[in-house]
């Protein structure tokens, strides 16, 4: 059996001042022709001015079964908000 | 005399467009398909604008259709190179890298001539050609210098196109005629940037082989007849419809 | 909670699964069963219309249509995409397609014989497509969904090239509706085979709509077809060939005739005129493949070490 080409991650910056977004993958040997079939299968109807690729193995992903002790701490700091603050309805610019 | 000129631009990209088209939903991997088919996607938008320059200077109310789908083989006057069959990925890649690098060189020449429409044209295709010529060399390296058995591969298809090359850099009268790049003033640019890359793709530069032209003029190879039977069929044998 | 009850209070609140969540295994499973037979549809489906890129009728068709194959190449690379956040590598799930066991969609084992059947492809064929796609955009699996996202954006265009290519004809000489008609009449039946088995016949719908992987039952996306199509028919001039057509103003619906299971089945089964066909091609053009993808992973491997060699140095 055949191996496939390694997978690639692709992001992309839709329009300048974006940030880059991740739009999918992709077959690719190496960094260059995974850019250039970024270009062709993610920009074909003008979605990019800038690539990135990434190879998939080097993409490191939080474990969802630590979700809890990582992302649940958070939910209690209401004090990080603007709305958490009292602030007179006729005060103006703030 | 310029129609003829315009003719034979538009002529070379839509029958190379078309070569290109029939790999469509064959290619080696879902990736390339999709490239490929972007390169012809660019050649047939490039020769619908050509065709309706062309169809303009005629000045008899032709239009793009008419010109590409009812002319015969003796009219058509592409390079013989670009009709030359796909063969495998190697063929396919060769005869792509040696029209590219030619096609850089006179989109180059084309942007700078005295005629407004056709530095229109040669400006907008010269940023698709860049694109084209750098996904074909790398594509020439990589199957140069990659397996033996690609390496193979890759020599015999240089090898055999070598001799529909030489039609690239030659000057037709109607070249001659007109303020236009003449191909024969860089044939030795052309030579230049295929050694290089074929150096790089650990390929041999062929020996000098038989010259093959008369593409321009209107003399083609038996394959031409083929490709127009095809593409040609709809408008032929539906004479004067709208599709 | 225990794993599964997450996993259920995820599906019920409408809250996506990502790939590396727990699923039950089955969920996977159906899945990788969906997303690989969809993949393979859009893989398949390049080439019955690919066959007319040579011979479109006008440049600006030629165009579209290498644009339109051009895309389903696209939609074919987003699902495997999806799929390999199962755990399925493309080339696993392409060699379940060459052998055989892996489906797709049947309707491409149907020929296309005139320039009409492109314009009936993309106006029917993509017309169903998109009533069953539409609703997956939603579907609990993440990168599933997300992928539909992308391929319903580009669908839209491909059936609009379709009703234009019909209306052309249609618009056209007595020979040109005429071509027409003979395509509406080859292809009504297998598009409405498209939406699949009857609801009391779907072995795996129960669940994928309980899992939320489906969101209508075949019947009900069928009948949605039925009576959105009719009246396109009607405005190209064209008579959709069921004698038992009617509408229904109480169910507020068209009825219409029983389709042809035996048919529908011995395609499904690979006894339909192009199966062979289309899978020997698919086959081919992997195979022919095989020396390209080994000499660029070959040329990789070589810079990445040249490279090596020279930060070393």
């Amino acid at each position: 059996m055949s191996k496939d080409w390694p997978l690639w991650e692709v992001f992309i910056r839709s329009r300048q001042g974006l940030d880059h977004k991740h739009v999918g993958s992709l077959h690719a040997p190496d960094t260059r022709m995974a850019m250039e079939n970024a270009r062709d299968v993610y920009t074909r109807r003008q979605e990019g001015v800038s690539i990135w690729v990434v190879a998939s193995k080097d993409i490191h992903a939080s474990n969802p079964d630590e979700a809890a002790q990582f992302f649940d701490p958070a939910e209690d700091k209401v004090y990080r908000h603007p709305t958490f603050y009292n602030v007179p309805d006729d005060i103006e610019h703030m | 005399m310029k129609q003829d000129y315009v003719l034979h631009l538009a002529d070379t990209h839509l029958i190379l467009g078309q070569r290109l088209g029939e790999w469509c939903g064959h290619n080696v991997v879902l990736e390339q398909d999709i490239a490929m088919s972007n390169i012809a996607l660019d050649l047939l938008g490039q020769c619908r604008s050509l065709y309706q320059y062309a169809a303009e200077l005629g000045g008899n109310k032709q239009t793009e259709d008419q010109l590409a789908f009812l002319r015969g083989e003796r009219q058509y006057k592409n390079h013989l190179l670009v009709e030359q069959p796909n063969g495998d990925f190697a063929f396919t890649i060769a005869r792509q890298f040696f029209f590219d690098v030619y096609h850089q060189l006179l989109c180059e020449e084309l942007v700078k001539c005295s005629d407004k429409q056709l530095q229109a044209i040669a400006e907008k295709s010269l940023k698709e050609v860049r694109y084209h010529l750098t996904w074909s060399s790398e594509w020439m390296i990589r199957l140069g210098d990659g397996t033996t058995e690609s390496h193979q591969r890759l020599q015999t298809a240089v090898n055999e196109l070598w001799m529909w090359t030489h039609e690239l850099t030659t000057t037709a009268s109607y070249e001659e005629a007109l303020d236009v790049p003449r191909p024969s003033d860089f044939k030795a640019a052309w030579h230049a940037k295929v050694s290089a890359i074929l150096k790089e793709a650990t390929l041999e530069i062929p020996a000098e082989s038989t010259k093959q032209a008369g593409g321009k003029e209107g003399v083609h190879t038996e394959h031409l007849g083929f490709i127009l039977s095809e593409m040609q069929m709809m408008q032929r044998t539906y004479p004067g419809m709208t599709w | 909670m225990t794993e599964q009850e997450i996993f259920d209070k995820k599906i019920d609140d409408d809250v996506r699964i990502e790939p590396k969540d727990w699923m039950p295994e089955a969920y996977r499973k159906t899945l990788i069963r969906q997303i690989s037979q969809h993949a393979h549809s859009e893989y398949v489906g390049m080439l019955p219309e690919a066959n007319w890129i040579t011979r479109a009728p006008t440049l600006r068709r030629k165009a579209t249509l290498l644009a339109k194959v051009q895309d389903e190449a696209g939609h074919g690379l987003y699902l495997y995409s999806a799929m390999e956040t199962l755990g399925m590598s493309r080339q696993q799930s392409l060699d379940d397609l060459h052998s055989g066991k892996a489906k797709y969609s049947s309707i491409f084992n149907y020929p296309t014989l005139t320039w009409a059947d492109i314009g009936t492809i993309g106006w029917l064929v993509d017309g169903a497509a998109i009533l069953n796609q539409v609703p997956l955009c939603r579907t609990s699996y993440g990168p599933y969904a997300r992928a539909m996202v992308r391929v319903c954006k580009e669908e839209s265009f491909h059936q609009r090239q379709g009703f234009e290519i019909m209306m052309a004809l249609s618009a056209g000489t007595a020979e040109q509706k005429e071509m027409a008609q003979d395509a509406i009449n080859r292809w009504w039946w297998p598009t409405l085979m498209m939406f699949g088995p009857k609801d009391s016949e779907s072995g795996n719908s129960e669940l994928s709509m309980r899992w939320r992987i489906k969101r209508f039952s075949n019947d009900e996306l069928r009948q949605k077809f039925v009576d959105m199509m009719v009246p396109q028919a009607e405005f190209l001039g064209l008579k959709v060939p069921d004698e038992k057509l009617k509408w229904n103003a109480e169910k507020n619906g068209y009825d219409f005739g029983e389709i042809d299971w035996e048919e529908f089945w011995r395609v499904v089964k690979g006894h339909g005129q192009c199966n062979k066909q289309r899978l020997d091609a698919r086959r081919k053009a992997h195979d022919d493949g095989a020396w390209v993808r080994e000499a660029a992973t070959a040329y990789a491997e070589k810079r990445a070490q040249r490279e090596a060699t020279k930060k070393g140095a």
